[in-house]
């Protein structure tokens, strides 16, 4: 392998979270890098991963790249296609999905998401977000979840503004408290490393990737990041994925620019 | 009035000042046609409900239908912002209710089964419910966890667009069905509007198919190509183009009130609108055949 070729960090991102899907996996998976790292998943090392997405459609092969949540081309060739209330009710609620992919504005200390508002308050939010869509039971109910970010300061604060979707909530057993499902959210995938919850809830450094470092990943969060005792460093991308991923999953590049 | 009418007189007829309006529809089939003809038809003070309020929401609240939006992802899909409605929003000029998705369809679903609330699991989602006193706990009756409940929502009206109906109003709808058949169930007066209008034996051919039956519907209407820049699945692509587009003209009020001079108010419908987005566009959403294998219901 040529040990100059480049990567852009979603690419790095995304090659991460697709080596974390395991073959069989059903997964609630989000347009943009999730799909990318859902599909590059099952063109790899899971071939019988079954995508889900929000929109209703169960074992989605998509033909070309989708550009929304409600992609036609998720829906011809599907497995099935159900209406909104059965897919949260049936699929999330009732506990038949795996993994799910959270994206945020905000994640905190413990893993808790913000996609509502930024400053202020609810009813005077200095900025507005789109607010929860299907984040709040996803982030509930999958039994497994991964974030994908990046490593920036102001994504990384202490606390949310305002808790959209439950992490580890306030720590050590507050999911349990509060009768959720699943282990919540496993890891997080950044361009710098991978954190993951310790047996508090807290989120730490438990993984780098090549060329990272741990200042880096410090300087960049907003509490006093703790470093795992064993960390580790991730894989290296190979060609292989990156070919996959540019030349069949997104040939122009839609969503493996440089953020 | 005969139940197949006119886009025009369908809004005229049903969709009044204040009402609360649910436009149906997940990124697939929203009904832009009837959007932009309230909009020309100058309706007032709107309560827009809708999980996504997606453009059309955005071009209504521009066009001031609105009083208040009622959602659960306000952004537009694929994009980004859904800047019209949330510069609204953070200058309080519009008000608003909020819920999860889920939230928000377990509403439709209390709604059509005339149920007066809907009980979910817990998400500890806790700012949400404090934020919005409508989402709210009850003990479970047979002894499990505290659920969430929220309030059943029966819109004055909905409008649903599909791909073929009868002059009754039985519709066939197939690709995303997204929240349809539970608004068309939990409205008090349905507009549907259809890419096809097709004789009772197409609907009697297939019924498993037929998501909203005539009975509740109130108006028929024969629109093609009413659903750009959304799709109609099997019929024409989404328009990624164009939401690609708003995100640009939705920045600018001139550029916005522009827009709806020259693709609302300054065209007479639906064909009208399709025409002059010119072959080309014609051309780059055209979709090839995919025909599902037939299904045998038998001759008894």
């Amino acid at each position: 392998m040529d040990a100059t070729f480049t990567y852009s960090s979603a690419e790095l991102m995304i090659i991460n979270a697709a080596r974390l899907l395991c073959d069989g996996d059903v997964v609630f998976v989000g347009v943009g890098q999730p799909n990318l790292a859902c599909n590059l998943a099952k063109r790899t090392h899971a071939p019988n991963l079954v995508m889900i997405y929000e929109a209703g459609v169960i074992g989605a092969e998509p033909a070309r790249l989708p550009l929304s949540i409600g992609d036609p081309t998720l829906v011809s060739g599907s497995l099935s296609v159900v209406s909104m209330y059965d897919i949260f009710a049936l699929y999330l609620q009732r506990g038949n999905v795996d993994v799910g992919f959270m994206g945020g504005a905000q994640i905190d200390r413990y893993g808790n998401l913000n996609a509502t508002i930024i400053g202020g308050d609810y009813t005077q939010p200095k900025v507005r977000l789109p607010g929860s869509g299907g984040s709040q039971e996803i982030a509930a109910w999958a039994n497994r979840c991964y974030i994908m970010t990046p490593h920036q300061k102001r994504r990384f604060p202490e606390k949310v503004d305002f808790l959209t979707s439950a992490g580890f909530l306030d720590g050590e057993g507050g999911r349990q408290r509060a009768g959720l499902r699943g282990s919540g959210p496993v890891t997080v995938l950044t361009d710098i490393g991978l954190l993951e919850p310790d047996e508090r809830g807290e989120l730490v450094l438990t993984a780098l990737h090549p060329g990272k470092t741990v200042g880096m990943a410090r300087e960049n969060t907003g509490w006093d990041l703790k470093v795992a005792s064993q960390l580790r460093t991730t894989e290296p991308v190979t060609e292989k994925e990156l070919r996959i991923l540019r030349q069949e999953l997104d040939p122009t590049g839609i969503y493996l620019g440089s953020e | 009035m005969p139940k197949l009418t006119p886009l025009s007189e369908a809004i005229s007829a049903h969709v009044h000042d204040g009402d609360t309006v649910y436009a149906a529809g997940f990124t697939h089939l929203i009904p832009f046609a009837a959007g932009h003809e309230i909009i020309r038809q100058g309706k007032r003070d709107l309560t827009l409900a809708r999980a996504t309020p997606d453009l059309i929401y955005d071009q209504m609240i521009a066009a001031g239908c609105a009083r208040k939006l009622v959602f659960s992802y306000m952004g537009n899909p694929g994009v980004g912002s859904l800047r019209i409605a949330r510069s609204e929003l953070e200058a309080g000029r519009l008000e608003w209710e909020e819920y999860s998705h889920f939230g928000m369809i377990s509403r439709l679903q209390a709604g059509a089964a005339g149920l007066p609330f809907m009980p979910m699991k817990q998400t500890a989602a806790t700012d949400l419910e404090r934020a919005n006193p409508q989402i709210r706990r009850i003990t479970d009756p047979y002894g499990g966890p505290d659920l969430i409940t929220v309030p059943a929502l029966n819109p004055d009206v909905a409008v649903v667009h599909v791909q073929r109906a009868d002059s009754e109003g039985n519709a066939h709808l197939w690709g995303i069905i997204g929240e349809q058949k539970e608004v068309a169930f939990a409205a008090k007066r349905v507009i549907l509007t259809a890419e096809e209008i097709v004789p009772e034996a197409t609907i009697r051919s297939d019924p498993n198919r037929t998501l909203i039956p005539g009975v509740v519907v109130t108006a028929v209407c024969h629109v093609p190509h009413a659903s750009h820049p959304s799709y109609a699945q099997g019929y024409y692509d989404r328009d990624n183009e164009f939401y690609l587009r708003w995100d640009a003209i939705s920045k600018s009020a001139e550029m916005t009130r522009a827009w709806l001079d020259e693709w609302v108010y300054g065209l007479k419908d639906r064909d009208h609108y399709w025409q002059k987005l010119g072959p080309e566009i014609h051309e780059r959403l055209k979709v090839a055949p995919r025909p599902s294998a037939p299904v045998d219901y038998g001759q008894y």
